[in-house]
């Protein structure tokens, strides 16, 4: 059953890749949607019938077929269904179906059999993504995690004819060969410590110790899994990838690089959360790496002109804040904000699209501004997405953001809480530096008319949004835009605290998965979570809020003071943004200009590209052109293929010499040659 | 009766005699005497040792490499036939390669 769901969308993708050229690209588009479709009912299917489950016995295991069996690895090739999974299946089939209608009219330019191969490699990350969320093993998990790179990889690189792009693809696929080449190791650690492969079996076998003082094997452990998921999901160091990653189609920025994909890393924190709970030395780590990484996207992100990079830094810091919740060991809050991220970040990357397809390609803020008339579907899904993310209440993001910046306060990591709340007005000020200049104020360019210049080019005018001159996004897009802004603004309420009056449901369903078995089967709920949660917070003081049992008065006003405070710190980023680039244009610019190197410096991404090129890819072009292809290649290698030839060559120079030919030379050597012999016996 | 000794002299004269042909001539016919005397140079030391030992061995030998010296004769100068239509010539020197 659990097998449907991944494999569905693998049909889809057989189904377009075998036969997508002979297909029209209506057909294909809906080969590809109806296998996001089926994957999402069977999804709602299985979590249905895992919610009517007691939540203590809330872990269905399919396996599919005996994988790796080599001495003491027995290793099947088995899919796990718990509530963290059920969640994530929901966000990749849900959103990803979304993205899939949405697709059929933003890549519709395309020619049929590039629309066709866009879809099967649609279909085949959603597969793996999938494969990867329902692993119930490191190995299987692994498998999808892999898939989803190659697919990432293709997609990037979808229109490769352009250089940039191919680049692009290149170096999200290498950039992530180092990630994963972490999480291989942390695997082998894992197998070797635990002699397990099994997520539930490792957590029962972390979970019997108590966690780790020093910097252990455990830590060791957890910390090389930390570099798997900093280079899936793009945190510092290896974050360079994500927004070049931008060169892609939108919808797949919206799909794999702001909803799914770079989430795999926070979502593989919270499936071992446990080991990452006895890792107390690792999760400082984390929470330090996602709270710097946070802040310093967020810094970029302030000053960048191109619509779908401000886009992909955003990503980047709510990368960050997610790894925050891992790292204070609040897992259920980060997966919480993973979820409602999802909805309003797909959304913006999707309204994002909607512009551009509208400007036919035109991406730079500099040259849009007024779109809010053309467009105002986009416009207006567009903020509400902007509001969420920026953690303007009541919307989703609120919810989310809130609890993780609670949790990093009240578990005591008060500096990481500081820096993440400035990067929450971050945040506000950028989302609302792009829609103030993208759809306010006059427009900066004429040279692009807002014409649907991308339809009339290939001849797409029978097809609705063309034909009718609409500016504005096309039906398959607006509904897909509407929906998710809904999304956006109630994805939250299964998330409200306790503190407002809610019961904050997503956390109380998560929390089976983020505790030990042993500990989990011992019956009373409550109980249990305050204990894990104690175990995975360790440097907190067990003051059993936990999000569920109600906190003490102090606790209670103390939340509720936060919650007031970072709302506060939302509108205010929303006023900053409004003054600078809606009231006074000019005192951004003199801003600028005041701090010409700061500038300088966000604007080059402080210049991380370009420190890695000197640092590791120049030396390794070096080594290779110098040392390794002109020294060991030319000279060595080849200097021993050339040396046999030349020294047979030369020794047959010399002995083609005796090959006169003369019969009477022969004679006299045979001759020579009897004497010796002779001699040789008769002298002995 | 003329000791082993002048018999064993006598062929080793004759064999160098006839390798010195082989080696000096510049005619493949002479060369080719050269070798039948080379040839029974060394029957000649056969039979004087068969003939010391008193036995017939020797006298056998020396029938088989008459035998065989007669074909080689028949064999040696059909090739030189065979040659000498391909190059007018008898000298040795002037068949150093395989083919031409």
């Amino acid at each position: 059953m659990l097998l449907l769901i991944p494999l569905l969308p693998f049909l889809g993708f057989l189904v377009n890749a075998a036969t997508g050229r002979r297909l029209a690209k209506s057909q294909s588009g809906a080969v590809a949607c109806l296998a996001m479709f089926g994957a999402f009912l069977a999804s709602g299917w299985a979590v249905w019938g895992l919610l009517r489950l007691r939540p203590d016995s809330r872990d269905l295991v399919q396996v599919v077929v005996p994988w790796i069996e080599s001495g003491p690895l027995s290793l099947p090739f088995a899919l796990r269904l718990d509530p963290l999974s059920a969640v994530m299946i929901l966000v990749v089939t849900g959103i990803g179906f979304l993205i899939h209608v949405y697709s059929t009219a933003y890549m519709h330019d395309e020619r049929a059999s590039e629309y066709a191969r866009y879809f099967s490699y649609l279909n085949l990350f959603a597969a793996f993504m999938l494969v990867l969320v329902l692993g119930a093993s490191f190995p299987v998990m692994f498998v999808g995690w892999e898939g989803v790179g190659l697919c990432s990889y293709l997609l990037i690189g979808f229109w490769f004819t352009k250089k940039s792009a191919s680049d692009a693809g290149k170096k999200a696929f290498i950039v992530n060969r180092v990630g994963d080449f972490g999480f291989l190791l942390g695997m082998f650690l894992v197998w070797s410590h635990f002699g397990s492969l099994d997520f539930r079996e490792v957590a029962r076998l972390a979970g019997q110790a108590p966690p780790e003082a020093g910097f252990g094997i455990v830590s060791l452990a957890a910390l090389l899994l930390f570099v798997g998921a900093t280079g899936k999901s793009a945190q510092i160091p290896l974050y360079v990838w994500l927004p070049d990653a931008m060169e892609g189609p939108t919808p797949v920025s919206a799909l794999i690089h702001a909803a799914t994909m770079v989430t795999a890393g926070v979502f593989m924190i919270g499936r071992t959360a446990v080991l990452f709970g006895h890792a107390p030395a690792t999760l400082a780590v984390v929470a330090a790496i996602g709270v710097a990484t946070a802040l310093m996207a967020g810094t970029i992100g302030l000053v960048q002109n191109d619509i779908k990079r401000v886009l992909a830094y955003s990503t980047v810091s709510q990368l960050g804040l997610m790894f925050v919740a891992m790292g204070v060991g609040a897992f259920a809050a980060g997966i919480f904000h993973l979820y409602t991220h999802a909805f309003f970040k797909a959304l913006l990357f999707l309204g994002s699209g909607a512009v551009i397809h509208a400007l036919a390609g035109e991406q730079d803020i500099r040259r849009m501004g007024g779109l809010r008339r053309d467009l105002p579907v986009t416009y207006w899904t567009f903020l509400v997405g902007a509001l969420a993310i920026s953690g303007v209440p009541l919307l989703s993001g609120f919810f989310s953001k809130d609890e993780i910046l609670w949790r990093a306060f009240s578990s005591g990591h008060t500096l990481v809480w500081g820096v993440a709340v400035v990067a929450s007005l971050l945040t506000a000020i950028y989302m609302f530096r792009l829609v103030f200049l993208t759809f306010h104020g006059e427009r900066r360019s004429a040279s692009h008319d807002l014409a649907v210049a991308g339809h009339g080019q290939t001849g797409g005018g029978g097809h609705g949004p063309a034909s009718e001159g609409g500016h504005d996004a096309p039906p398959a897009m607006a509904i897909v835009l509407v929906l998710l802004a809904v999304g956006s603004v109630v994805a939250g309420y299964i998330g409200v605290p306790a503190v407002l009056g809610g019961s904050n449901r997503i956390e109380q369903f998560l929390a089976p998965s983020f505790a030990a078995p042993g500990i989990e089967a011992s019956g009373d709920h409550g109980a249990n979570r305050a204990e894990a949660r104690g175990e995975m917070a360790p440097g907190s003081e067990p003051t059993g809020e936990g999000g569920l049992a109600p906190t003490g008065e102090g606790g209670h006003s103390a939340e509720l003071g936060l919650m007031a405070f970072s709302s506060g710190i939302a509108l205010a980023g929303i006023g900053i943004a409004a003054y600078f680039f809606l009231r006074r244009r000019g005192a951004a610019d003199a801003v600028a200009a005041r701090f010409a190197w700061l500038h300088r410096l966000l604007l080059n991404k402080y210049y991380v590209d370009e420190i890695y090129d000197a640092a590791i890819v120049q030396p390794i072009t070096r080594t290779s052109e110098r040392a390794l292809w002109k020294a060991v290649d030319a000279g060595v290698i080849d200097g021993a293929v050339n040396g046999a030839g030349a020294l047979i060559n030369g020794a047959a120079a010399t002995l083609r010499r005796l090959q006169t030919g003369s019969m009477r030379a022969y004679a006299l050597s045979i001759f020579v040659g009897v004497v010796v012999i002779l001699g040789y016996f008769v002298w002995r | 009766m003329v000791p082993l000794g002048y018999y064993l002299l006598l062929s080793a004269i004759l064999f160098a005699t006839g390798t010195l042909g082989v080696f000096l001539r510049r005619n493949v016919i002479t060369v080719l005497l050269s070798i039948e005397v080379m040839l029974n140079a060394v029957n000649l030391a056969f039979i004087s040792f068969g003939r010391f030992q008193g036995s017939v061995d020797g006298q056998v030998i020396m029938f088989f490499v008459v035998t065989v010296a007669a074909a080689e004769a028949a064999v040696g100068l059909a090739l030189v036939i065979a040659l000498f239509r391909h190059r007018e010539s008898l000298n040795p020197d002037a068949f150093t390669s395989l083919k031409w």
